[in-house]
């Protein structure tokens, strides 16, 4: 028995064509796999046409399969909150391909940080994306993406070296209000400050 | 040396009376443990469940106030005595260490659970294996997490501990500060510390 896909699926398919690759039902829930290139269009289409309303994002994830053959797939699971309906759309990375997808960033301003972790866990880079800069490990982490199946579960450093970066991390580094607060102002500030935020300085608590 | 056991007047010193309630003979280590067992200020550093087997702690039921310690001082410069509860991330390793060097002397530490002591079951990229390769640990409190018996058992071991200890020994008293290589043990030290041991041994590196 095959369950019925989303009725999203053939008005999407018909407004896309080519770039709906394939697509799966897997536990009653539809995966639609679309193109690298259409994906931002996909989801703002998803998003913006009346009858679709899938206005809300629950999550943006990847999935590393132990298959180094296999592509690295990055996730969006999205939400039409008042019908209510789910979607999952996937993009499918191949080993030989950047892993390069847009930002969803002017779509939804939530995938701000789900989008910094995906690149901080996977290194999967947003294209467009306004700050894409690690969130759960710190700025300075240098041991790669712990997510992925090629990183070794105790990291690449010995025990000794991890202890040793992570006890010359600053506790204190962290934006000042100033900072977060001006963030779209950032050609308008002046020199010094712009040349510190550049090279990674954050703002103290004097 | 107890305060009961004095007896004043004894060996040549002048008795004033042997029945004056204003004198008092003691030593000065077993006086000053002494006050500083009745009064631990605990400094409660909570990352895990841990600290809500810490919270029932000081809840009335275990009531960790009996043993003096019922002001929590979530200021390290008045604290006593740092109790980690819970397992410490890599993010977190500068944090404790900044919380520790803040602490005055004489401070002391308790490692609570098998993640603080260890690492417990995060033998992973993310996790410190154990705070002893951050800090200095005075009493580890095995279990996952340690039952508010076993934290207070702990406790009691620490007071042992205090009880021993003496003026005389300036070693104890040391700050064991973070050296030039930007650790505070030698690093093979820490590699040592940190083998995986346990179920965790069957997993291999993968590179």
């Amino acid at each position: 028995m095959t369950a019925a896909p989303s009725p999203s699926l053939a008005p999407l398919r018909k407004e896309f064509g080519d770039a709906i690759e394939r697509h799966v039902v897997s536990c009653g829930d539809t995966i639609v796999y679309a193109s690298r290139e259409r994906v931002h269009d996909v989801l703002e289409w998803l998003k913006e046409t009346p009858g679709q309303d899938f206005s809300y994002l629950t999550d943006i994830t990847a999935v590393d399969y132990r298959d180094p053959e296999r592509a690295l797939e990055v996730v969006w699971q999205i939400r039409a909150l008042d019908r209510p309906a789910d979607l999952r759309v996937k993009v499918a990375l191949a080993p030989d391909q950047p892993l390069e997808v847009p930002t969803v960033w002017d779509l939804w301003r939530g995938a701000n940080w789900l989008e910094r972790e995906v690149f901080d866990m996977f290194g999967v880079l947003f294209i467009g994306h306004p700050d894409l800069r690690r969130i759960l490990m710190w700025e300075t982490y240098a041991e790669g993406h712990p997510l992925r199946k090629s990183f070794p579960l105790r990291g690449h450093f010995s025990r000794s070296e991890q202890t040793r970066q992570a006890l010359a991390g600053n506790p204190e580094a962290h934006y000042s209000l100033e900072e977060l607060s001006i963030a779209e102002e950032y050609r308008n500030l002046p020199d010094d400050v712009r040349e510190r935020l550049k090279q990674g300085k954050r703002g103290f608590v004097e | 040396m107890g305060l009961s056991e004095i007896e004043p007047g004894a060996a040549g010193s002048p008795v004033v009376s042997a029945a004056s309630p204003n004198f008092m003979t003691t030593s000065l280590d077993f006086l000053a443990n002494w006050a500083r067992t009745g009064s631990l200020w605990p400094m409660p550093f909570g990352t895990a469940c841990c600290a809500i087997e810490f919270m029932a702690t000081a809840a009335s039921r275990y009531d960790i106030s009996r043993f003096g310690m019922e002001r929590m001082s979530f200021s390290p410069r008045q604290a006593d005595v740092l109790i980690c509860a819970g397992r410490l991330p890599f993010k977190l390793a500068p944090v404790i260490r900044r919380v520790w060097d803040q602490m005055p002397q004489p401070k002391w530490s308790i490692s609570m659970g098998a993640c603080a002591s260890s690492g417990g079951i995060f033998d992973n990229y993310a996790m410190v294996q154990g705070i002893d390769t951050i800090i200095p640990v005075d009493v580890y409190v095995p279990g996952c997490p340690p039952r508010p018996e076993g934290l207070l058992y702990g406790v009691m071991l620490l007071m042992k501990k205090i009880r021993g200890e003496s003026f005389t020994d300036d070693l104890i008293r040391r700050e064991q500060t973070i050296g030039a290589n930007g650790l505070y043990l030698p690093p093979d030290r820490i590699d040592e510390l940190s083998e995986p041991f346990g179920n965790s041994v069957s997993q291999t590196r993968s590179t």
